[in-house]
């Protein structure tokens, strides 16, 4: 039994810190092909500059992500060999489809991408960015489709015990799929976009590479001011069908105990999962309703609908869903503000907007690693859904201390890993575009408006 | 579904883990001679000569991995819990000397990460030659479970196969950095090419005649009744490779890692010879670990279209970065306009 808990917050812990990087990557490759292929095509050195500029940090994150990734498969084998066996007939092809289709495709680009400007043809090269983005998100597409069947099976039997596929168009697109691939890829270009904004507002608040960082900012809120109101209508599609599919994850993250018409929204509440009821709650009348079954008096299953033994933790999933919803409120204000300050003229001068830009550089990161809490905890006690439980999923022979050895090993690494890594990122972000761009010189601008020796204010 | 594809997802496993292990092979052993180069100017160079490859020639150990999840679940299921704590000392290695690559260009102090390149290189290569080690000798089963310890890789055996690969993978190392350099660290790469010959030699040795006196299958195998002369040209040819690469080392600049490829690849060869049909040795063969036909047929479609072309790009990946590597060509590179 301590295995089977040391096992789940090994596997926390080594996909949370993993996701970030994914989180991140997935946007900032598809930002690079985009501004090679401005590059290529209309030759504006500013463009140049910020690819360059970008590809730097895209090295060290990218690194990251291949080997924190490397992990993940093998997770499968130590400590969840119960769930290969059971399930790899349907998984294991999506999982190996990812390799094929996406990390040979990154990895063999990425070299050229990132060493090989001088080696190929400009055409090459901006093509090169092309499939490492392309690999980026067909990485997404499987993986996402592998963990999705864990959530909402579908195309399989069940032979002897074991899961075997009866219609492989079913397993892929599986009924969460699409909603929790489109939701989970738009949540990984907003993370960038932010990224790429607050790194830009840095800049900008020293008044140096401004004409840089104001092409990055452009960029960043013209892509929210589609992505996040975009991203507001899919939450609460892929809402919708989790009610339909997992209605106890639904109950777990509204802390509805009765089923009940006229449902409210809980801002705050305090679940008793013992007692069944919330200690301490406030929320606003039959708003609940509203957004699930969108209309007042639509029923909401509740959790005393499940037996206690089906019922997912309710805290978790209650908060961390409150969490990443915040945020994706707080991310829709700054994108307005964004806008407005970019249609008055004045990214340049907004201060105290810019320092908030950089103050939300994490936003995204957290949303992320909240949403994913959210579903993940909310589709517990199941490993796939109503059909192989967690604990029947963890490896037999393994033992307490085992696990302790492992997960210590990867706290400490990860630790030292992540920590070394973000301190990295966040000086090439600063130093990144070096001093006054000696690679600038061939291209004779004077329509240059600063330069790092002037300020902006 | 009548087709039986078992044999062709064993070989197409059989060559992706082939692969990793002659990619990833010559770049841990670039991490494993690392430190003892005489210049910092020549460490970077080293380091430069895989900086554009390394990370695609991991991804042939993760198809490795899930497509043998895939392809042979139950092997997986029980295979990778046996050695639990090597594939745990295998991955923080290899995630130490990964991120190596840029982090040792980007910290002010060095020594860390260039400690944890050359760290991260050998403990990732000692843990795989354990893990081969652990697999020969045999995994105990119930079920469909493993049954074995925690501890139970810790033999002198499995021991013997780690030092072992790190003289393999150390001997393709150094013939890679003949390859790719010249000058002095070239010249020092050929010495060091002959002194890991010699270890490669003697492990080869050693794992030969101990190999059959721990198992009677293998016995059987190579010394059986029937007296299978056809398997002698394994030793002899493992042996004509070897005076071919002692004899090439000296001068010659491509030769010497055929030459260890071929040895890699002769004792790949032994290893088949001596498990098949077996996949988790000595209890369960491949028909009894594998997937549904019907998973296995899924797969057989992408992959016999992807696998051509992900070779194609390699090939052109390797072409790209042809040639005698230069100062200029790497990581350090990308910092020199930062600086």
């Amino acid at each position: 039994m301590e295995a089977l808990l040391l096992s789940r917050l090994q596997f926390a812990w080594v996909v949370a810190l993993h996701i970030l990087l994914p989180a991140f990557t997935v946007g900032l490759a598809a930002y690079i092909a985009v501004l090679e292929g401005v590059f290529f095509f209309t030759r504006r050195p500013v463009f140049m500059r910020l690819s360059r500029y970008w590809l730097r940090i895209f090295a060290v994150s990218f690194g990251m992500g291949v080997v924190s990734g490397i992990v993940m498969p093998f997770q499968f084998g130590t400590n969840w060999s119960r769930f290969s066996d059971i399930t790899a007939d349907v998984t294991g092809p999506l999982m190996a489809y990812e390799v094929l289709m996406a990390f040979f495709l990154e990895a063999g680009f990425l070299g050229i991408l990132l060493f090989g400007r001088e080696r190929v043809p400009a055409g090459v090269h901006f093509a090169a960015a092309i499939m490492v983005a392309a690999g980026t998100l067909l990485s997404t597409f499987w993986i996402l489709s592998a963990n999705s069947w864990m959530h909402t099976p579908a195309g399989y039997a069940i032979v002897d015990g074991r899961f075997v596929p009866a219609d492989w168009l079913a397993v892929i697109f599986n009924p969460s799929f699409p909603y929790r691939l489109v939701h989970t890829t738009t949540a990984f270009f907003i993370t960038t976009a932010f990224a790429v904004i607050g790194v830009a507002a840095h800049h900008l608040r020293r008044g140096n590479h401004v004409e840089e960082s104001l092409v990055m900012q452009k960029m960043g809120f013209g892509l929210l001011a589609l992505l996040v109101p975009l991203q507001v209508f899919i939450g609460d599609q892929h809402g919708l069908n989790t009610l339909e599919h997992q209605p106890a994850k639904i109950a777990a993250i509204e802390a509805n105990w009765e089923t009940q018409a006229r449902m409210p929204l809980l801002l705050f509440a305090w679940p008793d999962e013992d007692a069944e009821r919330n200690a301490f709650e406030i929320g606003i009348p039959a708003a609940g309703s509203l957004i699930l079954k969108h209309h007042v008096d639509g029923v909401v299953p509740g959790l005393k609908q499940f037996k206690r033994e089906d019922r997912p933790p309710v805290a978790i999933p209650f908060f961390s869903f409150r969490l990443m919803v915040g945020i994706g409120l707080a991310m829709l204000a700054l994108t307005l503000g964004g806008l407005w300050f970019w249609y008055r003229d004045g990214l340049a001068a907004a201060r105290r907007f810019q320092a908030l830009c950089v103050a939300s550089i994490p936003l995204g990161f957290v949303a992320v690693i909240a949403g994913w809490v959210t579903t993940e905890v909310g589709r517990q006690p199941w490993a796939v859904y109503g059909l192989l439980r967690t604990r029947d999923a963890v490896t037999p022979s393994l033992q307490a201390h085992d696990v302790t050895i492992s997960i210590l090993v990867y706290i400490a690494a990860y630790i030292l890993i992540f920590g070394s890594g973000i301190y990295f990122i966040a000086r090439l972000s600063r130093t990144g575009f070096g001093p006054p761009q000696p690679e600038a010189q061939p291209f004779p601008r004077s329509a240059r408006p600063m330069s790092g020796a002037t300020r902006a204010t | 579904m009548s087709l039986d594809l078992v044999p062709v997802w064993t070989a197409i496993l059989a060559f992706g883990v082939f692969m990793y292990v002659l990619l990833d092979g010559f770049d841990l052993g670039v991490g494993i001679l690392y430190p003892f180069a005489h210049g910092a100017d020549e460490r970077t160079l080293m380091m430069n000569s895989i900086a554009p490859i390394w990370d695609f020639n991991e991804t042939w150990l993760v198809l490795g991995g899930v497509g043998l999840l895939a392809a042979f679940p139950l092997a997986f299921a029980i295979i990778i819990p046996a050695v639990y704590l090597p594939i745990l000392f295998m991955l923080i290695g290899l995630i130490f000397r990964g991120v190596a690559f840029e982090f040792s260009h980007l910290a002010h102090r060095r020594g860390f990460w260039s400690g944890s390149f050359f760290v991260g290189s050998l403990v990732a290569t000692f843990a795989q030659g354990v893990v081969l080690g652990t697999y020969v000798q045999g995994i105990p089963v119930t079920g469909r479970a493993y049954s074995g310890g925690t501890f139970d890789w810790i033999t002198p055996f499995a021991l013997l196969t780690g030092l072992g690969l790190i003289a393999g993978y150390g001997l393709l190392g150094a013939c890679w950095l003949v390859m790719k350099t010249e000058g002095p660290l070239q010249e020092w790469s050929r010495r060091m090419a002959r002194r890991f010959a010699i270890g490669v030699a003697a492990f080869v040795a050693m794992v030969s005649i101990w190999t059959p006196l721990l198992q009677p299958q293998i016995r059987e195998r190579w010394f059986g009744g029937e007296h299978p002369f056809w398997l002698w040209p394994v030793p002899v040819i493992t042996a004509a490779l070897f005076v071919a690469l002692w004899r090439s080392i000296p001068q010659r600049h491509f030769v010497p890692f055929l030459a260890s490829l071929g040895i890699f690849f002769m004792g790949y060869v032994g290893l088949g010879i001596s498990i098949f049909p077996m996949v988790v040795p000595y209890d369960l063969d491949l028909w009894a670990t594998a997937a549904s036909p019907r998973s296995q047929a899924f797969l057989m479609i992408g992959t016999l279209f992807l696998l051509p072309i992900i070779l194609a790009y390699t090939v052109y990946s390797y072409y790209v970065f042809r040639g005698k590597v230069r100062a200029d060509a790497g990581y350090a590179h990308t910092e020199a306009a930062v600086r």
